[in-house]
């Protein structure tokens, strides 16, 4: 049998650690695109489009991310149509985090008072002008800490990943178990790599919101 | 020909009739102070000539424009009146001077030099010229509000609707917010104001409302509706028997 230094166990677990941080990348970003997409049709005023991004947003938050990846990889194959874990990984992930993202939003405009809708409108601006101008501008401060405190569940939501088989940090860390039989080094390697990747983001979630709060105004 | 038509205005909420037929006609340069109690509808029937909200009944037109609730006859009557708010609702992320410039740049899509050009001019008609790089939260009640006239002469109104716009404010600050608004109604700027400024009403305003659950209750010059209130409620209201 191999003998496995530590260094070896951590030099694999930094090569799939790679994966996890390209697939949170790729969620945060998509999901971004998405949720900012959701978010528009959401408070468009238009009754269809808001009835459908509630129903997205309420299916998405209101089951387990696990069942989503399962039916985004089993539930295609039944259609004949061959995911791939990484794709299958990738979709219900970004699909998840739009949902997260467009509610976390959607509070951030509606956080803004009314009467700054009422002025614009009042100095003749259009919704379009309004959002724009006056509202996403202020919005988007508020949404900076929160934004940044999700990606944490981002980041730790792809290691669900590794049970539809897709290689990231947490599939490589029982596959470096079972050829060394060292659970507790390899997973607290594991556990220790996930912290450095979700701890300056916490932190920095953290910060933005004090430095937010104690800002004396509000540009 | 009067400036502002209000014909027989209706505004329900839900089972409640705020406004029960309002009509006011106010010709070009009057000043017009809307008082009565808590709850009579006088935010309501300022907010409805803006178009804040949509009317259940009769008609409003200002200077022609009538209000409809589309986008296009909104804005071409929204361009004519001002409106300035108790809360004085500034745009927090922007100066005073990106205050004032924002909505000539946005709506009437005046250059950005000219658009800065008035918007000194109209900081230092409300006596602000040098707060003009200062922002909303470093400035006091009475700056801001006066900010906020400010931002509504840039758009050139023909008429200003007030609601209120001193009972936000500290004591010591009412005054320099009156006296701008006295100043536009010297320059002959038609006003629509609700206030409990009865003094200021007295001395500044050609008319006075009473308008008592949702309707016209009382009207008149102020030497009238102050000295010789005609009903009951008018009377409980200003407190002489
Ligand atoms: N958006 C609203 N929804 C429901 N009721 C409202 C709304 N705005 C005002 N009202 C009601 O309309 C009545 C008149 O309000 P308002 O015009 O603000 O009175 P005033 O300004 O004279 O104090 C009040 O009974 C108030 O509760
Ligand atoms: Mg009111």
């Amino acid at each position: 049998m191999m003998e496995f230094s530590t260094w070896d166990i951590l030099r694999n677990l930094l090569l799939a650690a790679r994966w996890t941080v390209v697939l949170s990348l790729v969620s945060f970003l998509g999901g971004g695109i998405v949720g900012a997409l959701l978010l528009f049709l959401r408070i468009g005023g238009n009754r269809v489009l808001t009835a459908f991004t509630r129903y997205y947003v309420e299916l998405f938050q209101g089951t387990p991310l696990l069942m989503q990846l399962f039916l985004a990889f089993f539930g295609l194959g039944l259609f004949g149509i061959n995911v791939p874990a990484w794709l299958a990984a990738g979709i219900a992930l970004v699909l998840w985090t739009a949902a997260f993202l467009a509610e976390i939003w959607r509070g951030c405009v509606e956080a803004v008072a009314r009467g700054q809708w009422e002025a614009s409108a009042s100095l003749g601006m259009g919704y379009v002008q309004q959002m724009r101008y006056v509202i996403l501008p202020q919005a988007l401060k508020v949404a900076i800490p929160p934004t940044v405190g999700f990606s944490v569940q981002v980041v730790k939501g792809t290691a669900l990943t590794s049970i539809i088989g897709f290689v990231e940090l947490s599939k490589a860390g029982t596959v470096v178990t079972n050829a060394t039989f060292q659970p507790f080094t390899v997973y607290g390697l594991v556990a220790l790599i996930y912290f450095a990747l979700c701890w300056p983001l916490s932190k920095s979630s953290q910060a933005l919101e004090r430095k937010l709060n104690a800002a004396h105004r509000n540009h | 020909m009067p400036l502002i038509e209000i014909t027989d205005v209706r505004k329900r909420f839900g089972e409640n009739e705020v406004l029960k037929g309002i009509d006011l006609d106010v010709k070009p340069g009057e000043v017009i102070a809307i008082i009565g109690k808590s709850g009579s509808g006088k935010s309501t029937l300022l907010r409805c000539i803006n178009g804040l909200e949509t009317i259940d009944g009769g008609s409003i037109s200002v200077a022609g424009s009538q209000l409809l609730p589309d986008e296009v006859h909104l804005k071409a009557l929204r361009l004519k009146v001002g409106m300035i708010f108790q809360q004085f609702n500034l745009f927090p992320h922007l100066t005073a001077g990106g205050n004032v410039i924002l909505s000539q740049t946005v709506v009437k899509k005046t250059p950005k030099p000219e658009a800065a050009a008035m918007a000194r001019k109209m900081l230092e008609r409300v006596g602000l010229a040098e707060k003009f790089d200062a922002y909303p939260d470093e400035l006091s009640g009475g700056q801001q509000q006066r900010v906020a006239i400010a931002r509504a002469l840039a758009m050139q109104p023909i008429a200003l609707l007030c609601d209120e716009v001193t009972s936000a404010l500290d004591p010591e600050l009412v005054a320099e917010v009156l006296a701008v608004v006295r100043e536009l109604a010297a320059e002959g700027m038609t006003l629509l104001m609700v206030t409990h400024e009865m003094k200021f009403a007295r001395d500044v305003c050609s008319r006075v409302v009473f308008m008592h659950q949702g309707r016209v209750h009382e009207i008149g010059p102020p030497e009238d509706v102050f000295a010789k209130p005609k009903t009951p409620e008018l009377k409980q209201f200003l407190g002489v028997q």
